[in-house]
C-alpha cells in the first residue's frame, strides 16, 4: 500500500481524505438524528445543505488531485473566475469600465496561471501585484471616466488581488517540494507535477487546516458564543468562536503533523498562523459584504452561499503559508 | 425533435450559468408559478435580455415563448438565424430612430401591423416577451414605455401580463459593447398585472413600469461609483433596500 500513487495522491493523503470523509459521516448522521428530533428547521435545513456541499467539496479536491497538477489549476483558475465574477458584481464599477473589466477576467487571470503552471515563480509572484496593477488604472484612464476613479480601480485591483493572485496561492503549494529538497534555482521552471504527493500533503494539510478552522470556529460560536468581536461587522464572530475554532484547528494541524515535512511545533505554528489569517479573511469579506449591503457573495454553494463565502479565509491564509513556508523550508 | 429540444435546453442551461443568472419570484421563492400563456415584459438594457429570459422560463412554457426582436438588428444572417431558428423570435420592424423622443408621445407610435402581429401570436396560443421601453437602456434607469404592452393587453385581455424584472445584465453586456464579461444577474418574475376594464392607456404602463422601477431598485446591484447619490456615500449599509429607488 506504501507505494501506491494515483496522480498526485498516495497512500497518505488517501488516508488523509478517508479521515475527512470519517468526520463527514459522523456530521450526516447527527444533522439527520437532529433533524428527526427538531423537524425541518431552517438551521438544519442549512446544515445538511453545508454539508452535503461538503462532500461535493471534497470529491471534487480529491478528484483533481488524482488527476494531477494541470488539472488541479484548472479548478483553481475556474474558481477564481468565479470568484471574480461575484466580486465585480459587488463593486462600484460602471460602464466606463467594461474594456478594463473584459483585461480582469479574461487575460489577467489565465496569463497569471499560466505563469504558476510553468512554476515560473519570479514571474508568478510579481505579474499580478506590479504589472497588472500598474496597467489596470492606466487602462482606465484611457477609457476617460474620472468619477469615481480612485473607488472603482481599487475595487477592481481589489478583485484581482483577492480572488485571483492570493488564492492561486493554494495551487502553488504544489510546486514548493522540489524546493524544499533541491533548492529554489531547481525549482525554477520545472515540470508539472514534480511536486508529487507531497505537495498535495501541503495543500490538503492547508484546505483541512483553514476550512476545518471555520467549521469549528462556527461550531464554538454556535454553542458558546457570547462576546462578539467587531459587532457592526458580523455578529455572529464571537471570541469565544475565534478562540475555540483557531485553537482546536491549531490543535488539529499539530495532529497532522506525520503528512507534513514539518514536525509538530512547526505544524501547529503554521497552522496557527493560517487560522489567524483566514479568520481576518472572513472578517474583511463580511466587512465588504455589509458594506455592500449583502448577506452573501452568491448562491453558487447551497447552504454556504457564494464562492467568496466560502474562500474568504483561504484567499487570506494561502500567500502567508506559502511564503512561510518557502521562508523556513527553502 | 428530441435532440433539438435537449440541444435548446442545454443551450439554456449555458445561457442561465453564464448569465450568473438567479431566476426568483417576486416575494423570494425560488418556484415559479407561471401562467400557461403570458406577455412577459422586462426593462432592456443588453442584447442578453431576451435571450436570459427565455433561457429562465421552465421547458415547457420555453417552447411556445417568441421573444419579440428588433429587425434592423436581428434581421439577417447569422443573427436572423440565431434568433428565428433557436428562439423562434418574432422579428418586428422598428418605426425610425428610437433616438426620435417625441415619437414616444404620439398613440401607440407602431408602424401599422406591429401590434397586429404579435397579437396574432397570441392567438395562436404563444407567449410574447417584449421589451415596451422600445430600446436598450443604461440599465439603471427604466424610460417610458411605448404603447404596445397596452394595445397587446386590451386585445387579449385573458392572457395574464407578466412584469420582468432584469437586475445587472447590462453590467454583463452594456450597450455598445461587444465582449460580455460575467456578472451574476438576477431575474425576478412579478405577479401577474390585469387591465381593468375602463384603465387607460398612460395609467397601465405607467402601473407596469412602476412594478418594475421598483424590482429593481430592490435587485440591482451597487450603484456605480458615476452615479452613486451624494447622500448614500457608498458607505452605509442597504438595510432598506426599498428606499434606494430611481
Amino acid at each position: 500500500m506504501s507505494d501506491w500513487e494515483l496522480g498526485l495522491l498516495d497512500s497518505s493523503s488517501l488516508k488523509l481524505l478517508g479521515g475527512v470523509v470519517v468526520v463527514l459521516v459522523v456530521a450526516t448522521v447527527i444533522a439527520w438524528l437532529l433533524g428527526r428530533r427538531l423537524g425541518p428547521m431552517s438551521t438544519i435545513v442549512n446544515l445538511k445543505q453545508r454539508i452535503n456541499a461538503w462532500w461535493l467539496m471534497v470529491a471534487l479536491i480529491g478528484a483533481v488531485l488524482a488527476a494531477g497538477e494541470t488539472v488541479t489549476i484548472v479548478l483553481f483558475l475556474l474558481l477564481s473566475l468565479l470568484a471574480l465574477r461575484e466580486f465585480i458584481t459587488i463593486s462600484p464599477t460602471g460602464r466606463g469600465d467594461h474594456k478594463v473589466l473584459v483585461w480582469l477576467v479574461f487575460i489577467i487571470p489565465a496569463v497569471h496561471y499560466w505563469f504558476l503552471w510553468e512554476h515560473w515563480y519570479g514571474m508568478f509572484s510579481v505579474f499580478i501585484p506590479v504589472y497588472a496593477f500598474l496597467f489596470l488604472p492606466t487602462r482606465n484612464a484611457l477609457a476617460g471616466q474620472t468619477a469615481g476613479f480612485l473607488q472603482r480601480t481599487a475595487a477592481i485591483q481589489w478583485a484581482l488581488m483577492v480572488c485571483v493572485y492570493a488564492l492561486s496561492y493554494a495551487p502553488a503549494l504544489l510546486q514548493l517540494p522540489l524546493a524544499m529538497e533541491a533548492g529554489r534555482d531547481a525549482a525554477e521552471g520545472s515540470a508539472p507535477g514534480t511536486g508529487g504527493a507531497t505537495g498535495a500533503h501541503l495543500l490538503l494539510f492547508l484546505l483541512i487546516v483553514v476550512q476545518g478552522s471555520d467549521v469549528l470556529q462556527y461550531v464554538w460560536g454556535k454553542t458558546l458564543g457570547r462576546h462578539p468581536i467587531a459587532p457592526s461587522v458580523s455578529p455572529n464572530k464571537t471570541w469565544e468562536g475565534f478562540i475555540g475554532g483557531v485553537l482546536s484547528a491549531t490543535a488539529l494541524g499539530a495532529a497532522l503533523w506525520w503528512i507534513t515535512p514539518f514536525n509538530p511545533l512547526m505544524a501547529a505554528l503554521l497552522a496557527l498562523i493560517s487560522c489567524v489569517m483566514g479568520f481576518a479573511g472572513g472578517l474583511v469579506m463580511s466587512a465588504i459584504k455589509r458594506d455592500r449591503g449583502i448577506k452573501d457573495f452568491g448562491s453558487t454553494i447551497p447552504g454556504h452561499g457564494g464562492i467568496m463565502d466560502r474562500l474568504d479565509s483561504l484567499c487570506f491564509a494561502a500567500p502567508v503559508f506559502f511564503h512561510a513556508v518557502r521562508f523556513f523550508y527553502t | 425533435m428530441n435532440v433539438g429540444r435537449a440541444s435548446r435546453r442545454s443551450l439554456a442551461k449555458l445561457i442561465s450559468a453564464f448569465a450568473g443568472a438567479r431566476v426568483v419570484t417576486a416575494a423570494g421563492e425560488s418556484e415559479l408559478d407561471l401562467p400557461e400563456q403570458a406577455i412577459y415584459y422586462a426593462n432592456h438594457s443588453s442584447h442578453l435580455d431576451f435571450l436570459t429570459i427565455w433561457a429562465a422560463l421552465p421547458a415547457g412554457l420555453q417552447q411556445r415563448a417568441r421573444p419579440v426582436a428588433a429587425k434592423d438588428y436581428w434581421g439577417s444572417g447569422v443573427r436572423k438565424a440565431f434568433a428565428e431558428q433557436i428562439f423562434n423570435a418574432y422579428l418586428v420592424e422598428r418605426h425610425g430612430s428610437s433616438s426620435h423622443r417625441q415619437r414616444t408621445s404620439d398613440s401607440g407610435v407602431s408602424p401599422k401591423g406591429q401590434v397586429e402581429g404579435m397579437a396574432e401570436v397570441l392567438a395562436a396560443g404563444d407567449s410574447l416577451i417584449i421589451f415596451p421601453e422600445g430600446t436598450r437602456g443604461d440599465g439603471e434607469t427604466i424610460a417610458q414605455f411605448h404603447g404596445g404592452l397596452y394595445k397587446l393587453a386590451r386585445l387579449h385581455p385573458e392572457v395574464p401580463v407578466v412584469p420582468v424584472t432584469l437586475a445587472n445584465l447590462g453590467r454583463i453586456l452594456p450597450k455598445g459593447e461587444r465582449i460580455p464579461v460575467p456578472h451574476l444577474s438576477t431575474v425576478i418574475f412579478c405577479e401577474p398585472l390585469h387591465l381593468a376594464p375602463d384603465e387607460d392607456k398612460s395609467t397601465f404602463l405607467a402601473r407596469a413600469r412602476q412594478v418594475l422601477v421598483e424590482g429593481l431598485a430592490k435587485h440591482q446591484g451597487p450603484q456605480s461609483a458615476d452615479t452613486a447619490r451624494q447622500d448614500d456615500g457608498g458607505s452605509a449599509p442597504r438595510s432598506h433596500p426599498g428606499q434606494d429607488n430611481l
